[in-house]
C-alpha cells in the first residue's frame, strides 16, 4: 500500500491532474436524449458538477446517474423554480429540451412548441449564467439558435463565440456512412458538414472527405449519399414508428461536442469542431455551420469552407433560401417577446 | 471506465455480443455503451418490439461496431447465432413498494425462454443475466441449460456489478477519495439484505465505526429501492445499470481475449458457502468465462453476522428459481 501511494504521488507529478473542472447543466435531462446524454456526461473527466434540469422526472434520473462511480457530482433540479440554482455557476449549458418529431413531421413542425421552450431557457441562462457556453440541440436548430441569440442580445449578454447549435450528429452520420462505403474504421474518416441542421440545409462536403470517396462512385451514388446524410434523422424517425427520433446517437454526438467544448475551455487547444453559430462566413446568412477552432473563450476562428464541387455548389445555392427563412422565423419569434407564446 | 481504457487486449478478437431486451430502459443506454466499446465487433439487438428504431439510431454512431436488429421470437436464433456473450436485461422493472422478488412471476418465464434459445443457438456463449430477481433468474438459467445438456457453470453469470459501483461511489464520497481508486467487494446476492458489501476489505483501506458500517451497508443494500422510489413509477435504475453492465461486459470480453487479472464480483454457481449453490463473490474472468471463483477472504464480526442472517433469504430465492425451472421442464 505504501508503495502504491508512492507510485501514485510520482504519477500525479508526471501527469498533473487537471486543475480545473467544470460545471455543466443539461436542460431537458429527463427526456429521450437527456437521459443517455446525462449518463455519458457523468463519465466525463472534465466535469466536476452536473446539473440535471427538467420539468418532470429529474429526481429519479439524478438518483440513478448519481450512483455511477465517476467523479462528477450530480444534482437534479425540478421545475422552473429550481432553474436558477441549476444554472448558477455553469460553464456549459446543453439544451436538448423539447418534443421530438413523429413520422411525417419536419423539424420545422416542432417550431411552435420548441421555440417557446428555448426562449424560456435562454432567458434563464441570461439571468443566471450569462457567460456560459450554450449548446442547443432542440429542433429546429436553424431557428432555435437565432431565438436564443435574440434573447441573450436583449439581455445585453450575448457572446456569439459561446452560442452553438449542435450539428455534430450530421458529421457523425456522414463519417459512419462514408466508412461503410470505403470500408474504413469510421474513427479514421473525416468529412466536413456545413450549413444548417435540417434536410437540404445540411451540406456534407463529400469532395473534401478523407479518405476520399472511390473514383468509381457515380454522380447518382454521390447524390444518394448526400441525400442519405440529409435525411438520416428522418430515417430514424420512420424506424422508430412514433416512438421518437434519434436519442442514443444524438446523446453520443452531443457528448462528443461537449467534450470538445470542455477541452477547449481547459486550454487543451486547438480544438476543431463544426457547429451552427453566428457567422459572417456566407454573406446574407447570419447563422451558419462551418469548421471552427475553439479556444478558452469559445469560437476563435471560423474557417473558410474550402473548395466545393459542382454538386455541392448547386445544393448550397438551393438551400440558402430555406436556411434564411428558418433564421428569420426564429428572429421574428424572439422579437415578438413572451406574450406571443400564450 | 476511464482506468480500464488503459488496458489493451493483446489479441484483437472479433466478438459478437447479443443484447436481449435492447429496446428497454436498461437495454437502450447499454446498447449505446456497447456500440462505443472497443472490444465489441458486432452488436446484435433483440426485443419483442421497438428494436428496429434503436438499431437505426445506433447505427449512425461512427464507431466500427456493426449493429443488427432482431424482432420477436422467430428472429431470436439469428440474433444469438455465433454470439460470444449474451447480455439479458429483458423483463419488467420494479414499481415503488415492490421487491425484486415481486417481479418473479413475469420475469421468470421471460428469462427461461431466452436462455432456452441461447442454449440452442450459442451454447458456447457466456450468458450475463441482469433481469431481476437475479437470485432466482440465474438458477432458472442454469437448470434450463442443464435440462438441455449444455450447462457450463463457467458461463452463467448474474450481474451484480451495480452493487459494486454503488458501494465504490458511496464509500468514495464518504471518505473523500477518488472514485476510480476505490474497490469494495460485494458478496452474497442481488436483493436487499442478500447484498453484502465487505467494507473491511475495501481498497484503499477505510475505517468505519460500527454505526457507520451499518448505515453504509444499508445504504448500499437499499440503493436500488431509492432509485425506484425517486422515479415514482417510471422505472428502476437504467443509466447506472447500463454503466455497470457495460463494465461487466467489457471485463468479460477482456477475459475471453486472454487479458490476465480481470476480477469482478458476480453471482455464479459456487461452493464458497456450504449449502448455498449460487453465491456472488470475486471471480477471475478468463478465456472460457469464469476461470476461478475466489473465496470470501477475511470477514469482520459485523460482516460474518450479516452473512449468516441473509443466507435463509438467499437460499429460498435460489430454490424458487430452481423449482420454477424444474416444474416448467416437466410441463414442457
Amino acid at each position: 500500500m505504501a508503495a502504491l501511494n508512492r507510485i501514485q504521488k510520482i504519477a500525479s507529478h508526471l501527469d498533473p491532474p487537471k486543475l480545473f473542472k467544470f460545471k455543466v447543466a443539461v436542460l431537458g435531462a429527463a427526456g429521450g436524449i437527456g437521459q443517455p446524454l446525462s449518463m455519458l456526461l457523468k463519465m466525463s473527466p472534465y466535469i466536476s458538477e452536473l446539473s440535471l434540469y427538467d420539468v418532470a422526472n429529474t429526481p429519479g434520473v439524478a438518483a440513478d446517474v448519481s450512483h455511477m462511480s465517476t467523479a462528477a457530482r450530480v444534482k437534479g433540479y425540478l421545475g422552473p423554480d429550481q432553474l436558477p440554482a441549476a444554472l448558477a455557476g455553469c460553464h456549459l449549458v446543453i439544451i436538448p429540451a423539447g418534443v421530438p418529431r413523429k413520422p411525417g413531421m419536419t423539424r420545422d413542425d416542432l417550431f411552435n412548441i420548441n421555440a417557446g421552450i428555448v426562449r424560456t431557457l435562454a432567458e434563464a441562462v441570461a439571468a443566471h449564467c450569462p457567460t456560459a457556453w450554450v449548446a442547443i440541440i432542440s429542433n429546429p436548430v436553424n431557428s432555435t439558435v437565432p431565438i436564443a441569440a435574440e434573447v441573450l442580445q436583449r439581455a445585453g449578454v450575448l457572446n456569439p463565440a459561446r452560442l452553438f447549435g449542435v450539428t455534430t450528429l450530421d458529421v457523425v452520420r456522414a463519417e459512419a456512412f462514408i466508412a461503410e462505403i470505403v470500408g474504413a474504421d469510421p474513427r479514421d474518416v473525416s468529412v466536413p458538414v456545413v450549413g444548417g441542421h435540417a434536410g437540404i440545409t445540411i451540406l456534407p462536403l463529400l469532395s473534401q472527405a478523407r479518405p476520399a470517396l472511390p473514383a468509381s462512385m457515380t454522380a447518382e451514388q454521390r447524390k444518394a449519399l448526400m441525400v442519405r446524410i440529409q435525411d438520416a434523422g428522418t430515417e430514424v424517425v420512420q424506424a422508430k414508428a412514433g416512438a421518437g427520433s434519434a436519442t442514443l446517437s444524438m446523446a453520443y454526438a452531443a457528448a462528443r461536442f461537449a467534450d470538445s467544448c470542455l477541452r477547449a475551455m481547459s486550454g487543451e487547444g486547438p480544438v476543431n469542431e463544426y457547429a451552427y453559430v453566428r457567422s459572417s462566413a456566407v454573406p446574407g446568412l447570419p447563422y451558419f455551420s462551418s469548421p471552427l477552432r475553439l479556444g478558452r473563450g469559445g469560437v476563435e476562428e471560423i474557417f473558410p469552407l474550402g473548395a466545393v464541387d459542382a454538386m455541392e455548389q448547386e445544393n448550397f445555392e438551393a438551400m440558402k433560401a430555406e436556411l434564411l427563412g428558418s433564421i428569420k422565423k426564429g428572429e421574428e419569434f424572439a422579437a415578438r417577446g413572451p406574450a406571443a407564446a400564450k | 471506465m476511464v482506468a480500464r481504457s488503459s488496458r489493451r487486449s493483446l489479441r484483437c478478437e472479433a466478438r459478437k455480443v447479443a443484447l436481449l431486451g435492447a429496446g428497454g430502459g436498461i437495454g437502450q443506454p447499454l446498447a449505446l455503451l456497447l456500440k462505443m466499446n472497443k472490444f465489441v465487433t458486432e452488436l446484435a439487438l433483440y426485443d419483442i418490439v421497438g428494436v428496429a428504431g434503436v438499431a437505426a439510431d445506433l447505427s449512425h454512431c461512427n464507431t466500427p461496431v456493426k449493429v443488427t436488429a432482431f424482432t420477436g421470437p422467430e428472429e431470436l436464433a439469428g440474433c444469438l447465432s455465433g454470439a460470444d456473450l449474451v447480455v439479458i436485461p429483458a423483463g419488467v422493472p420494479r414499481k415503488p413498494g415492490m421487491t425484486r422478488d415481486d417481479l418473479f412471476n413475469t420475469n421468470a418465464g421471460i428469462v427461461q425462454a431466452l436462455v432456452q434459445a441461447a442454449g440452442k443457438n450459442c451454447p458456447q456463449a457466456v450468458l450475463e443475466i441482469i433481469t431481476n430477481p437475479v437470485n432466482s433468474t440465474v438458477p432458472i438459467a442454469a437448470e434450463t441449460l442443464k435440462a438441455m445438456g449444455v450447462y457450463d457453470p463457467k458461463k452463467v453469470i448474474g450481474v451484480t456489478s451495480l452493487d459494486v459501483v454503488r458501494a465504490n461511489t458511496f464509500v468514495a464520497e464518504a471518505r473523500g477519495l477518488d472514485m476510480k481508486d476505490v474497490d469494495v467487494p460485494v458478496i452474497g446476492g442481488h436483493a436487499g439484505a442478500t447484498i453484502l458489501p465487505l467494507l473491511s476489505q475495501t481498497t484503499p483501506a477505510v475505517t468505519f465505526t460500527e454505526a457507520e458500517k451499518k448505515a453504509m451497508t444499508e445504504k448500499i443494500q437499499n440503493a436500488g429501492t431509492v432509485v425506484v422510489e425517486a422515479k415514482a413509477g417510471k422505472g428502476s435504475a437504467t443509466l447506472s445499470m447500463a454503466y455497470a453492465a457495460a463494465r461487466m461486459a467489457e471485463s468479460t470480453l477482456l477475459g475471453l481475449n486472454g487479458e490476465p487479472n480481470i476480477y469482478e464480483c458476480a453471482f455464479v454457481q459456487s461452493e464458497v458457502v456450504a449449502d448455498v449453490p449460487y453465491f456472488a463473490s470475486k471471480v477471475l474472468l478468463g478465456p472460457h468465462g469464469v476461470a476461478k471463483v475466489m473465496g470470501l477472504g477475511e470477514l469482520d464480526a459485523f460482516e460474518t453476522a450479516a452473512l449468516q442472517s441473509m443466507l435463509p433469504q438467499l437460499k429460498a430465492e435460489i430454490q424458487k428459481g430452481v423449482d420454477f425451472a424444474k416444474n416448467a421442464k416437466v410441463a414442457a
